[in-house]
Order: structure tokens, then C-alpha cells, then sequence
């Protein structure tokens, strides 16, 4: 308060903010998705980028088809067990700082497929940011996800996001809940419980050989 | 009929009986090769043959250049699973169309669980090639003759043939990246 | 080479001849694609020498979900597979079981289900457009298609509540009827369609760049589209005049006066103008349709298949146990396997379903047409540059939910 009002009245031309806002509000006004459109949902999220709801109004202007120039991967669709490596390595080939959107119910958990090809959630391949429901969501809802990613990125602090060395990144780790005020709820050791496997279906018979 | 080993025909008490005339596709085709058209089921306005596993590739270049049949569009191959129980276990079933007469007509193969090959008949339409990579793919179906028989749409080192009805529905395992 | 250039003394000058072949990966994660396909492109310098598509990035195991769904519970995934065409795909399981089942459905439900067909056939023509341009370059067909693609969802969602999603049809009819005001804001899209067509005409088909890298490329000639599989846009590019709706049509469509576009070349381009042409005949038919609109029931007449109407429901005693029975247990469908095509937006997008005699079905098997027109793409490419294999896989007008399924 004080270094403000004398930086102003000494030097009117001269701005001052916290060196956290500056970034973060950079950061969060040109987040660029990375096109990983992979089914139905690709489809709701090419309509959010036209012109009836315009995303780039949010600054995700141009959708980078190479990892290596994107802020956010935004998962739309639902990801099959071979797709899964494809997943992990093009969010690996991201540069930080990096948020992923989990878009649609097949992203978040799976949806309406809980068989043996669908990962039930994203989140077990990637640490996701933002999930939206819905099957597909409206483009208004991923545009609400685009602007609550904007506030959790605006609530970070320069001095959280280092390096991760390489067995964390491994790790599906699950995010903590909104809001994020130090990196500390970012690591979790338990993850949560998961239905168990074994519901027998009406043909299943274990076979002795 | 018995059920040995060599069984590639419905039992008796599966095979619907026919009511009313048979279609004169059915008429002709009976005249022409009575060894395979044997077995012929026509239900909701469809016509299959069942034909021994051994014929089938005899049968489609047949049904392909025959004038009355003109069958040169193969719409499908699709496989089945009857039932861990049944004998016989699978069955494919080959759809064929014709777009000069617009007629179809479907031919099945049924097979037992030991012995699941089947001829290939990429020679008669280059289109079986992918349908019978998926045939193998979801159901363990073998294609003798297939000029690329791997897997099309489960991951190359899957486990098991995921469409067979003891393959639960939920796989074995959850996901996990390592 | 020239002797302008002075090669300092450390670098060495052999002469080996280079291997010519290279092997990449056209990725799974690809702008171009159209979804998650990959291709194994075997490049001699620019040309392509060999394809092989590598596909099943999207397997969903659907066919395995319907043997443990109800068949009216199998709608809803339907909608899933080829995602640009979700009608269709309700369309075509539907008549299935209606042909399993032998009911008789009402004239207005057939005639609102060719109207609610071909303007999604529109919509996902609209969509093969826009992608196709943006792939080629021209990203102001993508916006422009897009907006009018948005005056098409908010028909179907208008109807059905789902805008990509709408399981609007139901084994016997539709889910309801049509809601008020639907007939004067269809009417309206159909009134304002044309000039938008002409739009994109303006755009595309005059323009020397678009002509220049599609026309020739791509080709395939009627007797190996037909030996390959090839149905819908892909065959009568090539010169083959099959239409299903044509050939074996179903749902009142033989009362439909359309024509069915063809042409000659079997390239880029015929297919391109194919489906130009194939969204004026969609605008017309669903103008027939909508002129035919006569009050009358939407479901058909099988109170054990059928929902009943709520209002019945929630007044009578027979409505309110058939509705239970229904939704808790499903109906019986009688044993027997039928195949049931039917034309979609892509080609012949047909059904096989293989019935136990239980409420669930024993089988069912979509034969995806985008699944038969990508398995060509290694006879198209071949000889044509990298930059021609993205025009071609936007020419297939491939849906990857369709092919892994």
C-alpha cells in the first residue's frame, strides 16, 4: 500500500502488481489447448471453438496440434486401453507449465462404458485439473471449465510448480479440490477406493484350464 | 446328425422349418449345387444358407459370378458366439449383396470350439480382409489363407478374444500405466 | 555438386547412395485425422509407397455392452459410434428390432424419422465439409459450416433434448412427438439453407486452389470401390449409382422423390461434389417430409413393446403395469437374426442383431461404413504425396467411433 502510492506519485507511468498476478494473469489469458479430440466430445468442443460460443474469446485462440507449443490438453471422448500410452506420453511431451481438462463423462469416469476397453477415467493416466460432466457436455459447460481453470491458475504461486522428478510424474496422482493455494494438496498418497473388479457377469465362467 | 467332432451343421431341432414356398432364389440356387444349400432358413424376410466350412469359398465365387445371383458386394462378416455350451460354439455369418438386382442373402458357417478355421475369402472380395481381421480379433476365428491375419482393433499384446461370452465384461484387470 | 560452395577440410564427402524409404507414423494424435487414427506411411521423399492404417485407438466394446443391455437401453449407445450421425445409427438399430419384432410403425413416425434423418445427414455432411476444407486450408468453410450446423442442433435438440446425442427413436416409434412451434423453425432452416449452400459453393468449387488439390487425386475406380467394400458418397464417386434408400429402402423413403448423385472420376473431387450435391437432396426430401406432416400417433400400436404416453400412464391401471414391465424387465423378442441396412450419411451403415428370445440381444454388429471405406485407403494413396493423404482421409469421411466402435 504504502510502495505503491509513492511508486505513483513518483513515477505515474510506472505499474505495480505482484509478480504471482502478472504471471498467473498471463498464464491464464492465453491458455493454448492442445487438439486431443478423441470421440463425440471432440465433436461439442470443435462447436465451442465456432462462432455461436466463441472459446477464443478466453484466449485459447489457436488449438497447437504439437504438444510441445500447448497449455492445456483438454481430453474430450472417452480413451481406450490402447490409447492410454498415446495419452500419457503427448501430456509428458507438454511443457510446464501444463492443466488438463477432463472433458464429458468418458474422460472424467469412464461414462457410459464401464467394459474392458475404456480406462475408467482420465485420471488415472494423467493428473486432470477440471472435470466437466456430461455426455457431451454443452459447449457453454466447457467454456465454464475453461474460465474455473482460469481461477485455479490464478490462485497458483510461482514458487509451487518445479520440476517433477521422473517417479512422481509416473504416479497417477489425484488433484486436490479447488482451490489450490500451495502445492501441498497436490500430492496424496491414498487414492480413492475403487468398486471392486470381480462382479461376475451372466456368462463369465472361470475356465480350470 | 451327429455331433462329433466334424459337426458344421445345425442339429435338427435348431433348424426352423419352412413355411409356405421357397423364395426362387432359393429354387434355383437349390437346383444348381444341392451339396450346400441343404440348410436354408427364411425368416423375417431373409434367406440363409448354412453351409460345411469346407464350401464356403466354393459358394461365394459361385454366388459372385452366377447371373441370377450377381452377389458381388460382400456388406459384411460378422461373428458370433452361441453360448460357452452350445455345440456347435461360433458361427460366421458372410452378407452379400448385389448391386445390379439389389437382392441379399446371408451364408453361415458354424464351427466347434476345438476347431475354429475357416477358409478365407479375400480372393472372392479384397472387402473380407479387414472384416475377418476383426473376426479374429473379437472371437478367435482363424482364416486359413488371410494374407495379414493380426489383430485390428484390440491392442496387439491383448490377451484373450474380448467378444467370446466367457470374456467378462469388465475385463480382468483395471488400468493402470505400468 | 556446384563447386561454389568450399567444404572446410574436417567435413568429409562420401558418396553413398541414401536409403530412399522412410517409415512414420501419421500418429494417433494427429490434426488431420479425423479422430484417433494411424497410419504407417512408408515415404519414398514425398511420395507414399505403402499405407497401412493402424486403428482400434477408440474401441469401445459396444457390441459386448449390448449383449448385456436391453434393447431399449441399447439406443442410447447407438448414438455413440458414428457421432456425426447419431439418427442414423438410432435409425438403423431400431428397424432392426422392429424387423425382429414385425411392428408396424405409424405413417407420422416415418415420416418424422426421414425428416430428422436427412437433416442429419446435413449436419454431418456439413461437418465432413468444414473438416475437409480445414484440412485442405480454407478455415472459413469451418466457421461458416459450423453456424450452419448449429441451426440443425438446436432442431434435434428441440425434439429429442440432445444436441449430438439424441436417442430421439424408439423400437416401435419415436420417443415423442415433436414439440410446437417445431414445423414453422424447420421450415425456416429449410428456407435458409440454400443460400448458405451457395455459400459454400462460392467458396470451394470455383476456387483454382481447391480444384487443384483434389481434383486427380484419390482415385479409385467402380469395380475395385465395389470389390473393396465401398459404399455411400465413396462408391458413387466412383460412378456406381447405389443409393439404399433406392435399393432396399425402408421407412416410407420409396414415396420420396429424390435423385441420387453420381460421378465419373472416382477422385477427391467427385466425391467432394457427390456430397454437395447429396445435401441438396436432403434439403429437398426433408422439405417433402415436412409438407407431409399429418397428425397422428408417433408410436406404434404394441402396448407390451411400446411405451405408453405418461399421461396414460399416470391415469391408467394396463399403462402404468406395461411401462413397469417395460422399463424393469424389457420385452421378449422373438428368436432369429436379421440384418438390416441402411444408408447413412458415410454408406451402407448395417445392423446385425441375433436374439436368444430374451429382453437382451445375443449379438449385435454394426457394419460401420467408415470401417469398409478406410480399408481402401491403401489402394488410394498409393503414388499420391503426403499432402494428398490428408484430402484423401477427409474425402472417406471417416468417423473413428464408427470404425473401432
Amino acid at each position: 500500500m504504502g510502495l505503491e502510492n509513492v511508486i505513483a506519485e513518483a513515477l505515474p507511468e510506472v505499474l505495480t502488481t505482484r509478480l504471482d498476478s502478472l504471471i498467473n494473469w498471463a498464464r491464464k489469458s492465453s491458455l493454448w489447448p492442445a487438439t486431443f479430440g478423441l470421440a463425440c466430445c471432440a465433436i461439442e468442443m470443435m462447436n465451442a471453438t465456432t462462432s455461436r460460443n466463441d472459446l477464443a474469446r478466453f484466449g485459447a485462440e489457436v488449438f497447437r496440434a504439437s504438444p510441445r507449443q500447448a497449455d492445456v490438453m483438454i481430453v474430450s471422448g472417452r480413451v481406450s486401453r490402447k490409447m492410454a500410452p498415446v495419452l500419457r506420453r503427448i501430456y509428458d511431451q507438454m511443457p510446464e507449465p501444463k492443466w488438463v481438462i477432463s472433458m464429458g463423462a468418458c474422460a472424467t469416469s469412464g461414462g457410459v462404458f464401464d467394459n474392458y476397453a475404456i480406462v475408467q477415467g482420465v485420471d488415472k493416466i494423467v493428473p486432470v485439473d477440471v472435470y466437466i460432466p456430461g455426455c457431451p457436455p454443452r459447449p457453454e459447460m466447457l467454456i465454464h471449465a475453461v474460465m474455473m481453470l482460469q481461477d485455479k491458475v490464478m490462485k497458483e504461486s510461482v514458487r509451487d510448480r518445479k520440476d517433477i522428478p521422473e517417479e512422481e510424474a509416473r504416479e497417477a496422482v489425484v488433484p486436490g479440490t479447488l482451490p489450490v493455494t500451495d502445492g501441498s494438496t497436490a500430492r496424496q498418497n491414498t487414492l480413492p477406493e475403487s468398486r471392486p473388479y470381480t462382479i461376475a457377469s451372466r456368462h463369465e465362467r472361470r475356465r480350470s484350464s | 446328425m451327429t455331433s462329433g467332432p466334424e459337426n458344421t451343421e445345425l442339429p435338427p431341432e435348431q433348424t426352423p422349418s419352412l413355411e409356405g414356398t421357397p423364395s426362387p432364389l432359393v429354387t434355383a440356387l437349390q437346383r444348381e449345387h444341392p451339396e450346400w444349400t441343404a440348410q436354408v432358413i427364411e425368416a423375417f424376410g431373409e434367406t440363409t444358407f448354412v453351409i460345411p466350412r469346407d464350401q464356403i469359398v466354393a459358394a461365394c465365387s459361385f454366388l459372385k459370378s452366377w447371373p441370377e445371383g450377381q452377389f458381388n458386394f460382400l456388406a459384411d462378416i460378422c461373428g458370433a458366439d452361441r453360448g460357452v455350451e452350445e455345440e456347435p460354439r461360433f458361427e460366421v455369418n458372410y452378407h452379400l449383396f448385389s448391386t445390379t438386382k439389389f437382392h441379399r442373402i446371408r451364408l453361415k458357417v458354424v464351427l466347434n470350439e476345438e476347431d475354429t478355421h475357416v477358409p478365407t475369402v479375400t480372393g472372392v472380395w479384397r472387402t473380407a480382409n479387414w472384416h475377418e481381421r476383426e473376426t479374429f480379433d473379437l472371437f478367435g476365428v482363424i482364416f486359413d489363407g488371410h494374407p495379414d491375419l493380426r489383430r485390428i482393433l484390440l491392442p496387439d499384446d491383448w490377451q484373450g478374444h474380448a467378444l467370446r461370452k466367457d470374456f467378462p465384461l469388465r475385463g480382468y484387470e483395471p488400468y493402470s500405466l505400468k | 555438386m556446384s563447386s561454389s560452395v568450399t567444404i572446410p577440410p574436417q567435413f568429409e564427402v562420401v558418396d553413398r547412395p541414401l536409403d530412399t524409404q522412410m517409415t512414420i507414423s501419421m500418429g494417433p494424435q494427429h490434426p488431420s485425422t479425423h479422430g484417433v487414427l494411424r497410419l504407417e506411411l512408408v515415404l519414398d521423399g514425398e511420395m507414399v509407397v505403402k499405407t497401412t492404417p493402424d486403428i482400434g485407438y477408440l474401441h469401445t466394446g459396444m457390441e459386448k455392452l449390448f449383449e448385456y443391455k436391453k434393447y431399449q437401453q441399447g439406443i442410447v449407445i447407438t448414438d455413440r459410434m458414428d457421432y456425426l450421425n447419431p439418427l442414423g445409427n438410432n435409425l438403423a438399430y431400431v428397424m432392426a428390432g422392429e424387423k425382429l419384432l414385425g411392428l408396424e410403425i405409424p405413417v407420422r413416425a416415418q415420416t418424422i424419422r426421414v425428416l430428422m434423418c436427412e437433416l442429419q445427414r446435413i449436419a454431418s455432411h456439413l461437418v465432413w465439409l468444414g473438416t475437409h476444407a480445414l484440412d485442405i486450408g480454407a478455415m472459413t468453410v469451418f466457421f461458416y459450416c459450423f453456424r450452419e450446423r448449429e441451426k440443425i442442433l438446436n432442431l434435434i435438440e428441440a425434439a429429442s433434448g440432445g444436441r449430438l446425442t439424441p436417442s430421439y427413436f424408439r423400437i416401435g416409434g419415436l420417443m415423442m412427438d415433436l414439440p410446437a412451434g417445431f414445423e414453422n423453425r424447420c421450415k425456416q432452416f429449410l428456407n435458409d439453407f440454400p443460400p448458405a449452400l451457395g455459400e459454400f459453393h462460392k467458396l470451394l468449387t470455383g476456387n483454382k486452389i481447391f480444384q487443384r488439390r483434389t481434383q486427380g487425386i484419390g482415385l479409385i475406380s467402380a469395380e475395385d470401390a465395389i470389390d473393396w467394400g465401398l459404399s455411400g458418397p465413396c462408391l458413387r464417386g466412383s460412378g456406381v449409382n447405389l443409393d439404399i434408400r433406392r435399393a432396399n429402402p425402408y421407412s416410407s423413403y420409396e414415396n420420396y422423390d429424390f435423385e441420387v448423385p453420381t460421378e465419373p472420376d472416382g477422385d477427391v473431387w467427385s466425391r467432394y461434389m457427390v456430397r454437395m450435391r447429396e445435401m441438396k437432396e436432403s434439403h429437398k426430401i426433408a422439405a417433402q417430409a415436412l409438407s407431409r406432416l399429418q397428425p397422428g400417433p408417433v408410436k406404434a400400436d404394441a402396448p407390451k413393446v411400446v411405451l405408453p404416453d405418461r399421461a396414460a400412464m399416470k391415469t391408467h391401471m394396463d399403462a402404468l403395469i406395461h411401462h413397469f414391465l417395460i422399463v424393469a424387465e424389457g420385452f421378449d423378442v422373438p428368436a432369429g437374426e436379421v440384418y438390416h441396412p441402411i444408408e447413412a450419411s458415410k454408406g451402407e451403415l448395417g445392423v446385425y442383431i441375433k436374439s436368444d428370445g430374451g429382453p437382451k440381444p445375443s449379438r449385435v454388429h454394426f457394419r460401420g461404413p467408415s470401417f469398409v471405406n478406410l480399408s481402401a485407403l491403401p489402394v488410394m494413396s498409393e503414388g499420391e504425396m503426403v499432402a494428398d493423404v490428408v484430402a484423401i482421409i477427409g474425402s472417406l469421411d471417416v468417423v473413428l467411433g464408427e470404425i473401432d466402435r
